[in-house]
């Protein structure tokens, strides 16, 4: 029922799918990391934009320019000067170009046959170079998915952008760590029409990008852009979809949110509003002795509360687009954006926030306004209320016509917000510095030799040839210890269930306990497991052990120190001998029944230097010999 | 045509496509459409570049079996940018803008990737409009060469109409030239141009014009302001004074060097002070420097050719020397090890050298500090063998400065004298103790995060 909803609606999803690679920076040979303090370094820039043809400058571009600011880079230790746009880049790195080819074709898209690095422009700051780098490196893919068919539109490489940390009146703060890590971008066509598929499918990509062990895990290395469109609505590009679980929630809040717009146009088709005058008042007298504590302390650093009227918007301001978020707060964002400013006030929700029922009186006598009408009110400096109430006007007129078009970000609730307009198509041109790259059948034959195994595949191996259950099988094919479990049941010979359940539930649980388990090398695996392959430890020690060896100690040590230096089977018969001799009166009177309470003294004694089954076997064969007297005698 | 040959040049030939035209290529069952795009000189001949409707650029190779058709005549870009209105106000000063090739401001057309350079006035004023409020701007081209084929013949072009510019209606003049040889034609024009009326500037960039991040804007309206503002009546160079876009150096034509491949702020003057700066569009000098004395503006520009530029390193043959001797140069500057010094074993070809007539003047290649020839008996025996010493000169300087001496006199006592005396600022009398830069690094102990 709901998804056809949608599809009445002409809802139109697509989604774009960002992913770390686990290799160096593009475009240099800087490590690909980030840093959680503030480098001592800074850089201070600024961008302009270009002149393009016929002398416009992208909307997007003039947007950021209006806003004016310069950027403050943040140098961290791993920016060269290619990073800062001083030094032209370096050639592609090629295991990154790898990878992305590897993508494509497990994706089953056709690589181009020769790739040119372009140049598309961004000036928020983002980019040093006031461009992010970038390449198309196939099309026409498409993913089997259960719902049928996906298209994979284009598989592009690119270079992701700095961080944004901070700002201030006159400048953005970006730390340039993150600027130059390379990312696979794969973009959907806008084919989905219900909420639910495009995170079905954005699920299967990042597990088929994970397969191939070469991508960055971990909160911020994949990112999701999502663009959503309904009938006479328009196209939004929602940035920073971090979890996949919220896509359907954006998805749905967007349509909530499109549809409330369209009603807000067509109320104010009806009420036969006309366009909104720029006309910006100064109504600061009117709160001299106010008691709202923003605009009193506004006033007091010598700013102005500045109004302008939006004529037969009344009651539309404060209506709700999502939930909790209303017209205003559109409005609102406007003028964060371009003014730089903390809010805004407007008469739908006013007398409020200490505003007084008389002040509220005295600015729509100012303005002239009637009931109809509202008002909205900035209180910050001259020239940035100024610029914030100009962009509350351009986007009150947006609301006459229709739903614009925008770039917006997604919030944790599910909720967006206004970044900047939807950039215009065409602002990509070459990278001059450098040359483009031939790929030929040699290269792609090679990739292919070493594509991982399909998931379903593997899963199937793991069930039928290791025996792990369907359900570790499952965990197994999409861990990231995928390459380490095949190297250790390839080298030891140990239950692959065994090291599967070591790599996926017991270092969790240890990291639960707040083992430092991010410590423990690879090396320690293989020499755990080669101990337990030669019969010299017991598969119940390995938590124990890791645990020690988190803690700083070598394997050897670990054994060592926790005494489990391994029992020989003389020895275990010697102490299941004794056992039996200390319970006499217990095997007199049970028999083999006795097996059982014995097994718990025994195993106290001996737990991780021997095997369980083996104590279980000798004490067994010892009782069984009592039993066989106890009968004859 | 753009950069095609072979192949591709033949099939785009065989359906008369140019580039800018829309083509459809089919094959192995995809289609590919787009727009299509020049060639680097670099590629292939078995590629057509086409720009897709994304904007991206791809290459499509010329398999067999591969057919491509034109589905669309290009549009010819159009070059002309709506002229913002301008007109000239008197009461703004009048500043010349010779080209020499370097792009100090240009456009991009997204349609198909191409860059055009922006020259003249109105193009200019267009891509930079905070011009407007500086000068009333003519602009004037002298040559289109890039930087590093720039000639001797070409500084004298230069200078003469840096001249004609100034002594008919400039107050200043700033010529945009490629950052690479600018150190050597600011040293030529220093040496040529006598009895300045006003600023000779010459301006570049390090990033090119058509990227937001470009350093061009901000040193050509610097470049602009010290043309316009100053009374700086000497040749010098304006460009970014540090890796942010904060604020402009004016270092003294004689005295500047191209100091980093690719930095913003590669500029540095040698030795001394740079005259001033500019923030702001506002000036700050930090030294003396000439004003204008009145009178006409002279060209002095003969410069003699043969003359060679030698850095000296260990075990260096003294046929070097030699071979330059047979080939006619009449002049060699050494670019000597520390104080001023050469292998003793190359002594007798520089005595062979004086005994010719030939001029060979000593510089260092530490480039700051000064040679002093009297420390070690190597130096000595250099003097006494004739060699001319270059006090704090650049090497590069003093290269240009012995053409513009042997083009004075073949004298070689006259041209030693010449060669020791300060012409424009190239000599420095005292060497400053806070002029010799050093690496800004500080040590770090940041953890990078898993
Ligand atoms: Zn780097």
């Amino acid at each position: 029922m709901r998804e056809n909803m949608y599809e009445k609606l002409g809802l139109k999803v697509g989604f774009e799918i960002h992913q770390e690679l686990d290799t160096h920076k593009l475009f240099c040979n800087c490590p690909s990391v980030l840093y959680d303090v503030e480098p001592a370094l800074k850089v201070k820039r600024r961008l302009r934009p270009t002149q393009s043809e016929l002398g416009e400058v992208d909307r997007a571009a003039l947007a950021e320019a209006i806003k004016g600011k310069g950027f403050r880079y943040q140098v961290t230790d791993n920016v060269c000067l290619v990073e800062l746009d001083c030094e032209p880049p370096h050639p592609v790195n090629e295991e990154a170009l790898d990878i992305a080819l590897e993508v494509a074709l497990l994706l089953n898209a056709k690589p181009v046959d020769e790739i040119h690095v372009m140049r598309k422009t961004i000036i928020d700051g983002s980019n040093t170079s006031g461009f992010q780098r970038t390449m198309l490196i196939a099309t026409e893919g498409y993913l089997e998915t259960k719902k049928g068919m996906a298209r994979i539109q284009t598989i592009c490489l690119e270079e992701d952008a700095a961080r944004k940390v901070g700002e201030d009146a006159e400048f953005i703060d970006y730390r340039l760590d993150r600027l130059g890590i390379p990312l696979v971008e794969i973009a959907t066509g806008p084919d989905f029409t219900d909420p639910q598929t495009p995170a079905e499918v954005a699920l299967m990509v990042g597990q088929l990008m994970r397969a191939t062990s070469k991508v960055k895990r971990g909160i911020g290395t994949i990112r999701q852009d999502i663009n959503v469109s309904i009938r006479d609505g328009a196209r939004q590009e929602i940035k920073g979809v971090q979890e996949l679980a919220l896509i359907p929630a954006v998805i749905e809040r967007e349509v909530r949110r499109q549809l409330a717009l369209l009603g807000v146009s067509d109320e104010l088709k009806k009420r036969g509003a006309t366009e909104v005058a720029r006309e910006i008042v100064d109504v600061s007298k009117i709160f001299s002795g106010t008691r709202c504590k923003v605009i009193a302390s506004v006033l007091a650093r010598r700013g102005v509360v500045l109004a302008v009227k939006l004529p037969k918007f009344a009651g539309l301001v404060g209506g709700e687009l999502q939930p909790g978020r209303r017209f205003g707060t559109e409005l609102a964002d406007y003028a964060k954006v371009y003014g730089g400013v903390g809010g805004i006030f407007h008469t739908d929700e006013l007398p409020g926030y200490g505003i007084s029922v008389g002040e509220v009186e005295k600015l729509r006598g100012v303005l002239r306004a009637s009931p109809g009408d509202a008002v909205v009110i900035v209180a910050a400096g001259k020239e940035s209320a100024e610029k914030a109430l100009g962009a509350v006007v351009v986007r009150a007129n947006q609301a006459l016509l229709a739903v614009p078009e925008e770039t917006r970000r997604a919030l944790p609730d599910g909720n967006t917000e206004f970044m900047r307009p939807l950039p215009g198509a065409a602002r990509m041109y070459v990278e001059t510095d450098i040359p483009p790259m031939v790929i030929d059948e040699k290269r792609l034959e090679q990739i292919r030799k070493r594509l991982p195994e399909p998931l379903e595949q593997r899963r199937k191996r793991y069930v039928e040839e290791y025996g792990l259950s369907r359900e570790l099988a499952e965990r197994m094919s999409l861990s990231e210890n995928l390459g380490l479990f095949e190297e250790l049941v390839r080298k030891h010979a140990v239950e692959p269930t065994l090291v599967a359940t070591t790599l996926e539930e017991t270092l969790v649980g240890l990291k639960r306990e707040g083992v430092a388990v991010d410590n423990i090398q690879k090396a320690v695996f293989d020499e755990i497991f080669s101990l337990i392959a030669k019969g010299e430890l017991a598969k119940e020690a390995v938590p124990d052990v890791l645990r020690e060896v988190a803690g700083g100690i070598g394997v050897q040590d670990a054994v060592q120190r926790l005494g489990l230096g391994r029992i020989t089977e003389a020895e275990l018969s010697k102490m299941v001998s004794e056992v039996v001799r200390e319970n006499w009166e217990l095997v007199k009177k049970r028999g083999v029944g006795a097996l059982q309470p014995l097994m718990g003294v025994l195993m106290g004694k001996v737990r991780g230097r021997v095997d369980g089954k083996l104590v279980h076997q000798l004490l067994e064969r010892e009782l069984r010999k009592f039993e066989f007297r106890t009968e004859t005698s | 045509m753009f950069g095609y040959q072979g192949k591709a040049l033949k099939t785009l030939r065989s359906i008369s496509a140019k580039v800018g035209d829309r083509l459809r290529i089919e094959k192995a069952g995809q289609i590919h459409e787009g727009i299509l795009m020049p060639r680097t000189e670099l590629g292939d001949p078995n590629h057509l570049v086409i720009k897709l409707n994304s904007g991206y650029n791809i290459g499509v190779r010329l398999t067999r079996g591969a057919k491509v058709s034109k589905v669309g005549v290009g549009r010819v870009p159009k070059m002309g940018l709506p002229p913002p209105e301008f007109k000239p106000d008197p009461s703004k000063p009048s500043v010349s803008i010779l080209g020499t090739g370097g792009t100090i401001a240009s456009r991009v057309d997204y349609r198909t990737g191409a860059v055009y350079p922006a020259f003249t006035a109105k193009e200019l004023y267009a891509a930079v409009p905070e011009l407007v409020g500086l000068a009333n701007i003519r602009t004037a081209p002298v040559c289109n060469v890039f930087s590093e084929n720039m000639t001797p013949e070409l500084w004298i072009k230069i200078a003469r109409a840096a001249a004609r510019e100034l002594n008919s209606r400039a107050r200043g003049v700033v010529i945009a030239h490629g950052t690479d040889t600018m150190g050597y034609t600011a040293a030529a024009l220093s040496f040529a141009l006598k009895n300045l009326s006003g600023p000779v500037v010459l301006v570049g960039s390090q990033r090119s014009s058509d990227r937001p991040s470009s350093d061009a804007a901000l040193n050509l309206l610097s470049a602009v302001s010290v043309a316009s503002k100053s009374d700086i009546a000497e040749v010098c160079v304006v460009m970014h004074g540090s890796a942010e876009d904060d604020f402009c150096l004016i270092h003294r034509g004689a005295k500047v060097r191209k100091c980093h491949t690719s930095r913003r702020d590669t500029f540095q003057t040698v030795n001394d002070l740079p005259i001033g700066m500019v923030r702001g569009g506002e000036i700050t000098t930090l030294g003396g420097y000439n004003r204008a004395k009145g009178g006409r503006v002279r060209v002095d520009a003969r410069f003699d050719p043969m003359v060679a530029l030698v850095k000296v390193c260990p075990g260096m043959k003294p046929k070097v020397v030699d071979s330059l001797l047979n080939s006619g140069y009449r002049g060699i500057v050494l670019e000597g090890t520390g104080l001023g010094h050469t292998p003793e074993y190359l002594f007798p070809a520089i005595k062979r050298a004086v005994k010719r007539g030939t001029a060979v003047v000593m510089t260092s290649q530490c480039l700051w500090g000064r040679v002093d020839m009297k420390v070690y008996s190597t130096g000595r025996d250099l003097l006494q063998l004739g060699v001319i010493p270059g006090e704090d000169m650049l090497p590069e300087v003093a290269w240009v400065k012995l053409m513009y001496a042997l083009g004075q006199t073949k004298n070689p006592k006259k041209v030693s004298e010449l060669m020791r005396k300060n012409l424009a600022g190239e000599i420095t009398p005292r060497t400053r103790p806070d002029v010799f830069p050093k690496p800004a690094f500080t040590p770090t102990h940041s953890q990078a995060r898993k």
